[in-house]
């Protein structure tokens, strides 16, 4: 008989329909099907959400905070990407 | 890897904190913030989970259907903020069975005013209102906590407590309203709670030593002594409200301060019941200790049956 310890699984609730899931917290259980049914009696007892995912927590690959100056770095240079960074001459509408 | 000294890696933490910038698991951060973190967390989520214990002892007891359906969700409630504050200590790199293997040694602690039994119907009544009145006044500071995941599953707990504590009133006022019999039962039951509940907030500041690092830290926001005044000073009123009587001879209006005065804690009590002498300290944990010991049986049960439709999906 195995005494394991449950694994650790991560939880995402859609809260209605139209809005993607977000991730709300984690819970432990034996299996997938546990872990749908603790996340509805843990996450959504006041009718928080409509649908819900889990994914057991070893299986997230994260990004590492340490790099995240360099790993992110692009997208902070190129202003250009942003409808501020160019001018619209006074008169233009609908632009 | 970083190449950073401690130093340099101790003061970016602490700039980014004075920025409020929240702290998320995986960011470096030093090791007497974490420990700091992880024994707050862990001691808040072993509250959660012995608090369910005075009041389960009233939930086959309670006085009607409606009240019984009430007490059963809040207990439920607090099952759920043991978890949310286990899975928060967990992304610390806490081990959770461990953890509750020191609840169970009596080597971690949790609040004192759990500690004290529930003698009648009206303590669901002053729980709700004191216990969980001051769990609030500690716990809405909390939600700005620096480290993300504790703040966010404060504000869940929040949200949640506030039923908590509108239940426990109802419960007080209805009896402090009744029958001369139903009032003493209120007003015997305030006495008893009233002191333990204002030590919830823990020692006076000057014996608080870790204090002024955790509110450096963004841990804590408010101190001791300023919660438990806050506290007082918005509960009296509720008392005159429904005629009960605050047991205290020295509490008074101070106009200069803009609060009560209010008369000495016994520290000694405190003190006794933090050390484990408390009137239930022992029925607590030996609850605790059978709830895990009685239930191995169905987590390892559990653990089979999910080998066993893993299998069973392989095979088709």
């Amino acid at each position: 008989m195995s005494s394991k310890e449950w694994p650790l699984w991560e939880v995402f609730i859609r809260s209605k329909q139209g809005l993607s899931h977000k991730h709300v917290g984690s819970l432990r259980a034996a299996d997938a099907q546990m872990a749908i049914d603790n996340a509805r009696d843990v996450y959504t007892r006041r009718s928080e959400g409509i649908s819900i995912w889990v994914i057991e927590s070893k299986l997230v690959t994260a990004s590492d905070p340490d790099e995240s100056a360099e790993f992110f770095e692009p997208s902070e240079s190129k202003i250009y990407r942003h409808p501020t960074f160019y001018n619209v001459p006074d008169g233009i509408s609908h632009m | 890897m970083s190449t950073k000294n401690i130093e340099e890696l101790e003061r970016e933490f602490q700039a980014k904190i004075d920025a409020d910038i929240k702290i998320e698991p995986n960011d470096w951060m030093p090791e007497g913030y974490r420990k700091t973190l992880m024994r707050q967390i862990s001691q808040h989520a072993h509250s959660e989970i012995v608090g369910m214990l005075p009041e389960g002892n009233w939930i086959t007891r309670a006085p009607s259907l409606k009240r019984k359906a009430v007490l059963l969700a809040k207990v439920q409630d607090e099952a759920g903020h043991g978890l949310y504050l286990y899975s928060a200590a967990e992304t610390l790199g806490l081990d959770r069975e461990k953890s509750i293997d020191d609840l169970h040694s009596g080597k971690a602690k949790y609040s004192s005013i759990f500690n004290y039994p529930t003698l009648t119907w009206a303590d669901m009544g002053t729980i709700g209102w004191l216990v969980d009145g001051a769990a609030i006044m500690n716990q809405v500071p909390l939600c700005r906590c620096s480290y993300g995941p504790y703040a966010r599953a404060m504000v869940r707990v929040c949200k949640e407590e506030s039923f908590h504590q509108r239940q426990g009133f109802e419960i007080v006022s209805l009896l402090a309203n009744g029958t001369p019999e139903q009032k003493q039962m209120a007003q015997d039951s305030l006495n008893r709670f009233w002191w333990p509940a204002l030590m919830m907030f823990g020692p006076n500041d000057d014996n608080s030593p870790n204090s002024a690092q955790s509110i450096k830290w963004k841990i804590k926001r408010s101190s001791n002594d300023e919660l438990r005044q806050q506290f007082i000073d918005v509960t009296v009123a509720q008392a005159e409200m429904v005629g009960l009587t605050i047991p205290d001879k020295d509490l008074k209006w101070n106009e200069a301060r803009g609060s009560y005065d209010f008369g000495t804690i016994n520290w000694e009590e405190f003190n006794q019941v933090i050390q484990g002498n408390g009137p239930c300290n022992k029925e607590r944990i030996d609850a605790r200790r059978n709830a895990k010991e009685n239930g191995a049986w169905v987590r390892e049960a559990a653990n089979a049956f999910a080998e066993k439709r893993k299998k069973k999906e392989l095979t088709h």
